[in-house]
């Protein structure tokens, strides 16, 4: 069996859970066997439902009050019960903040490796191989586990998400005992900043601005493109976080994030090796940048030598009228 | 309070990486090693807890003689100790074999500790997986990717960054704490630090003295390949006017990639 654990935010089910249940459902097909959910939280069984499409066959759900607010500690002991339970040969998570944050940790209990933030799987020989990035993707490592279950974690944005089943399963429900005084750290608050943006890594179209804006109040050039944009993010170079412009949360790179959008659009941003080992990955670059020598040009499919404050305005224009169109 | 600080050596952002595709390894030669991005922060954040509340600062890290030159410069920030557990395995991607050593150091030498501080990842394996797999191993709570941390006695709040906001995670001591960039901002070695820290001895724990089996020792990812991503080509570059330029920026988006 192959278990993927399924990440509630807001009362919904995360995209990139889906992606990687979809990618669970392919390689469960090619090891001959079935694909689980876990969904771990508090009332979170009415979305239990919504996985089947995807191609589970069953789905797991592990309730607790104190479910309701995330506890690495809680929620990694209710999963490895479940695993001692089920005995899956392979468990799959997505690679976002609580994923990067719970895999170790379940990692750890049932002591096995783990292999982190994949951009790619494979079965062969009847065990799972991963490709991930290292060096915030200047190398690429293939791997494969000489512990069982094998765990990795998928990076979101990368896998498709595959409707493949009629969308009907079997809920068995598990009620987890804990006592509280075994979480020593949980979740107390979520905050989230008023006209706080869709993250980089989820977005499918990342606007950055660099150096080249000149200032912090440039990033409005950059704000007003991405809202004419469907599902598209700020993102930003490490120079203009270092100097105060935008959130480091926005930051594109090696001591940022990495993205891979299908759209990445640099304006002002000159291509340095660390910015481009965080951005390379993305299906299609564009940049807008005044020097014609600089390194942003050799990875974009389309480039233009020009001033971003004059081109911008007439951008704006155009994706507005191709919008429309 | 004593806090321990984990720290890891790894090449400079700037680095272009190479592969020997014999060996499955990054060609060492040419590289510029620094105290990971990440770690100073954390070693930062340590020295403001003992400037506030006081206690010790002892910076650790795993690696073979070469790892001395980042633990002085740890100690030249001003942290008060030093300690090299020294494994000569090399880099081997795997972060429960790493956590495993962190952790019975611990329990064997260093067993008196309030709060462990590592950096959210290093760059380089990026796995992001050793504060959690260490606070796992110890059974203590761990808080990752924090950019703002407040002790008091033995509970600690911190702020953790998710997709788009901010978790405010309740923690009680000891924990793990990983730290994010936005932290703080941490400082240079001082000249009397530089100085204090060619002079100050860093004690050696080697991995033999740790008992741990030699399973626990042996690397449980395989390595069947490094490769070098897919190399972009560069596209097609114009000089137009900044009219016709976002025009032809906008049909190539339009007809050719189908994005808009």
């Amino acid at each position: 069996m192959i278990l993927v654990n399924i990440e509630i935010r807001n009362n919904e089910i995360k995209k990139s859970s889906l992606e990687a249940l979809s990618e669970g459902k392919k390689r469960a097909d090619e090891l001959n066997t079935e694909v689980a959910a876990s969904l771990v939280g508090h009332n979170v069984e009415p979305l239990a439902d919504k996985v089947f499409p995807y191609g589970a066959t069953k789905v797991y759900v592990l309730e607790n009050s104190l479910f309701a607010h995330y506890s690495s500690q809680a929620f990694a002991q209710a999963l490895a019960s479940l695993v001692e339970e089920i005995q899956p040969e392979v468990i799959f998570f997505s690679a976002t903040a609580m994923g990067k944050d719970l895999a170790p940790r379940l990692a750890a209990k049932l002591g096995v490796s783990l292999a982190s933030d994949c951009i790619k799987t494979e079965i062969r020989e009847g065990k799972l191989e991963v490709v991930r990035p290292i060096y915030a993707g200047k190398a690429l490592l293939a791997l494969r586990f000489k512990s069982s279950p094998q765990i990795a974690s998928l990076r979101p944005n990368v896998f498709p998400v595959l409707e493949s089943a009629e969308g009907k399963g079997e809920v068995i429900r598990k009620e987890i005992i804990t006592a509280e005084e075994s979480i020593k750290g949980r979740v107390v608050d979520i905050i989230r900043e008023e006209g706080t943006e869709l993250d980089v890594t989820e977005a499918d179209i990342v606007v950055s601005g660099g150096r080249g804006l000149k200032g912090p109040e440039n990033f409005d050039l950059i704000r007003e493109i991405v809202a004419l944009l469907p599902h598209a993010a700020v993102g930003a170079s490490r120079s203009a976080v270092d100097a105060g412009w935008i959130d480091h949360q926005n930051q594109v790179g090696q001591t940022g994030k990495t993205v891979s959008p299908n759209l990445y659009m640099a304006f002002g941003i000159s291509g340095a090796i660390q910015h481009l080992a965080g951005m390379s990955s993305s299906k299609y670059i564009v940049a807008v940048n005044k020097d014609r020598e600089a390194p942003i040009f050799k990875v974009a499919d389309f480039g233009v030598v020009g001033d971003l404050f004059q081109v911008i305005p007439h951008l704006k224009e155009e994706i507005k009228k191709a919008m429309e169109g | 309070m004593n806090i321990y600080v984990f720290v890891k050596r790894v090449p400079d952002t700037e680095s272009k990486i190479r592969i020997n595709h014999e060996t499955n390894a990054v060609v060492e030669e040419g590289l510029t090693f620094v105290l990971n991005p990440y770690d100073e922060y954390a070693v930062e954040e340590a020295l403001r807890l003992r400037e506030s509340k006081g206690g010790q600062v002892t910076v650790f890290s795993v690696g073979g003689g070469e790892t001395l030159v980042i633990l002085k410069k740890c100690l030249a920030m001003g942290a008060d100790e030093a300690v090299l557990i020294k494994d000569e395995a090399g880099e081997t991607y795997d972060s429960l074999r790493t956590a495993k050593i962190i952790a019975q150091t611990l329990k064997k030498k260093y067993s008196d500790y309030s709060l462990l501080l590592f950096g959210k990842q290093s760059v380089g394996a990026d796995n992001a997986q050793i504060p959690a797999m260490v606070g796992e191993i110890l059974g203590i709570p761990q808080v990752n990717v924090v950019t703002k941390l407040e002790i008091e006695g033995n509970q600690g709040e911190a702020l953790r960054e998710i997709e788009g906001a901010s978790e405010r995670i309740s923690f009680s001591l000891p924990a793990v704490v990983s730290a994010q960039k936005g932290l703080n901002e941490p400082r240079y070695e001082t000249l009397k630090g530089i100085m204090m820290a060619k002079r100050k001895e860093i004690p050696v724990v080697t991995v033999q003295e740790l008992e741990l089996s030699g399973e626990d020792l042996v690397p449980r990812l395989e390595i069947v390949r490094m490769m070098s991503p897919p190399e972009r080509k560069a596209g097609k570059i114009i000089e137009d006017e900044p009219a016709e330029a976002a025009k032809k920026l906008v049909e190539f988006l339009h007809h050719e990639a189908k994005l808009i």
